[in-house]
């Protein structure tokens, strides 16, 4: 019997240093040969006995520094009463690799690394799990690493705050030589004061470009990479109109399916149910029909409520749903949860939203939260920006069916339109409101959260 | 003949005003406002003291002083680094870099001549 067994080198990480013809992993068949034979409760002894082989040179057989095959393999199989293939098809090269890495990141000692090969031929289903889990840890790390990279080395950030920062130093320079005492030669004076003029002037506008830029980035491509945000960016790239849905030629699944944009399951499922919201508002205020309404009742949200018997909610989603030409002013839209997260944003120029985080706390948006299906109506104006005011409409309502012990939760949407012309002489002046308190100049605000860069930050 | 400190800068008001200032202090301030060629600027003028910028066009001003400190006569030329980056890392990329002092953007005319002032102290012995 002892002639079947072939007698190869192995090197001391036990990899086979020559062929045999056998499979890839066959120096492992060993070790599958001890697990198998502890699984069956025989003594080495019992099983060298049974196959003509002394038990120190199964001893040796199964800790993988005697290769075996032939005649002697297919006996030990039969007396285990396994498959021979249970023996001699190892693990994947790939799997012992991901073994090895995942111990040298966990910093195992090199003895237990080395036997990475003999872990995998034991325990395949462990060695499968450990690597697996691996994998996965490699994976959230690069998005960790992404996300980290998002925030601390984005470039237009970079770029906006070091332009900022360096005209803030040259101002500061010039008009401490200026308020130095004693005199400084005119030609200098004249040179230092036209310098500060024109650096006042950049600082002025490198800093509304920082903050719109904190504020939102209108490119779509910038804003991927959140499902949320795709979705909006979904959305916006279709002016948040859908012909296919108006008709209902089209589908929200087969809007979904295929575009490039909702590149996760989360966004495709989040796209899929904004645009079944969208289709049902569709098919209660059909366009034709409800465009009409606007013309003759103008676009009051509780006149095409009555007329159309539907909730504020959806008259204010679909206002924000028509195409261009339909209303006479621009519209934006914006949702949020009980808890005032944002769900959805339809964009308004002049209007700035953050891109992340939490919205001003004035909002209209929120102010119906507290007081749910009561509607409200704001004239607002954000601080430090342009002196453009809107009419903010907003009502907050129960998301779900009410039921008996059940709190309910609620949400809120807030329609949002320039106002047009000048306010009456007994119109309330617009109430202030921020976009967000890390760019909100507003000094001594209730409801500030956290300080203002642009107040104290500088 | 007064001292002479070579400011890499391409901010031309801030570079203004740094000159005005080392000037009345008694140096001799010559300017440049690219980073490309910094490292030959600096070996053609041969200053004894270099204010530097961070972000420059053509090549960073933390890549100019790796390349400084691999010149041999360049190595010591005490580096005041100007930058709009204050966090502690930046630092630390700057001190690795071989930056002699750094400070952060928007910064006051005194901690300038003050800076200045020291770094020649130390490098003439003082």
């Amino acid at each position: 019997m002892q002639k079947a067994v072939e007698n190869p080198l192995k090197s001391r990480n036990g990899t086979a240093e020559s062929g045999g013809g056998g499979t890839a992993r066959d120096t492992l068949t060993g070790s599958r040969i001890r697990e198998r034979r502890l699984i069956a409760g025989l003594r080495q002894a019992d099983l060298a006995r049974q196959v003509g082989i002394s038990a120190s040179y199964l001893n040796l057989i199964e800790h993988n520094r005697r290769r075996i095959g032939g005649k002697l393999l297919v006996g030990i199989a039969q007396v285990l009463g396994v498959e021979l293939s249970m023996l001699t098809e190892g693990a994947e090269a790939a799997l012992i690799s991901t073994l090895r890495e995942a111990a040298a990141d966990a910093g195992a000692v090199a003895a237990e690394a080395d036997r990475a090969d003999e872990f995998a031929g034991r325990f395949p289903g462990w060695a499968e799990v450990l690597a697996a889990n691996h994998r996965r840890i490699a994976s959230l790390e690069r998005t960790v690493q992404t996300l980290s990279d998002r925030l601390t080395h984005d470039p237009h950030l970079a770029a906006s705050l070091h332009e900022v920062l360096s005209t803030a130093a040259a101002i500061r320079s010039t008009a401490s030589i200026l308020a130095e005492p004693g005199e400084i030669e005119p030609e200098w004076r004249d040179r230092f004061h036209g310098n500060l003029n024109e650096d006042s002037l950049r600082l002025a506008e490198s800093s509304k470009a920082l903050v719109a830029y904190l504020d939102e980035s209108e490119t779509g491509t910038e804003r991927r990479g959140v499902p949320q945000e795709e979705v909006e960016a979904f959305f916006s790239a279709h002016g948040h109109h859908f012909p296919g849905l108006e008709t209902g030629e089209s589908s929200p699944e087969a809007m979904v399916q295929g575009e490039a944009g909702l590149s996760s399951d989360a966004a495709r499922q989040l796209g899929r149910q904004r645009l079944a919201i969208y289709a049902a508002d569709a098919q209660a205020m059909p366009l034709t029909p409800f465009s009409r309404a606007v013309g003759r009742l103008g676009p009051d949200p509780l006149a095409l409520a009555a007329q159309f018997g539907a909730d504020l909610p959806a008259v204010f989603r679909r206002l924000a749903a028509m195409p261009e030409g339909v209303l006479p002013t621009p519209t934006g839209l914006v949702i949020c949860d009980a808890s005032g997260s944002i769900l959805f944003r339809k964009t308004l120029a002049g209007f700035a939203m953050p891109r992340y985080g939490e919205s001003c706390p004035l909002w209209p948006l929120y102010s119906a939260l507290g007081r749910p299906l009561v509607p409200i109506s704001r004239r607002v104006s954000q601080l430090g920006r342009s002196s453009a005011e809107f009419e903010c409409l907003a009502v907050a309502w129960p998301h779900h069916m009410p039921d008996f012990d059940r709190d309910p939760v609620f949400r809120s949407v807030m329609l949002i339109r320039p106002v047009t012309g000048a306010p009456g002489p007994a119109d309330p002046p617009a109430q202030p409101v921020g976009s967000h308190c890390r760019v909100c100049p507003r000094r001594d605000c209730a409801a500030r959260r956290e300080p203002s860069i642009l107040s104290e930050g500088f | 003949m007064g001292r002479q400190v070579l400011l890499i800068e391409d901010e031309p008001n801030i570079t203004e005003a740094i000159r005005f200032l080392l000037t009345r202090d008694g140096w001799q301030v010559a300017t440049h406002a690219d980073g490309g060629n910094a490292v030959d600027v600096i070996r053609a003028i041969r200053p004894d003291l270099v204010i530097l910028d961070v972000m420059l066009p053509g090549k960073s001003g933390i890549d100019i002083v790796r390349d400084l400190r691999e010149i041999e006569q360049l190595r010591a030329l005490p580096v005041l680094m100007l930058t709009a980056r204050g966090q502690l890392r930046d630092r630390e990329m700057a001190e690795r870099a071989g930056v002699t002092r750094f400070m952060t953007k928007p910064f006051s005319n005194a901690e300038v001549l003050a800076a200045v002032r020291d770094l020649n102290a130390q490098a003439s012995g003082g």
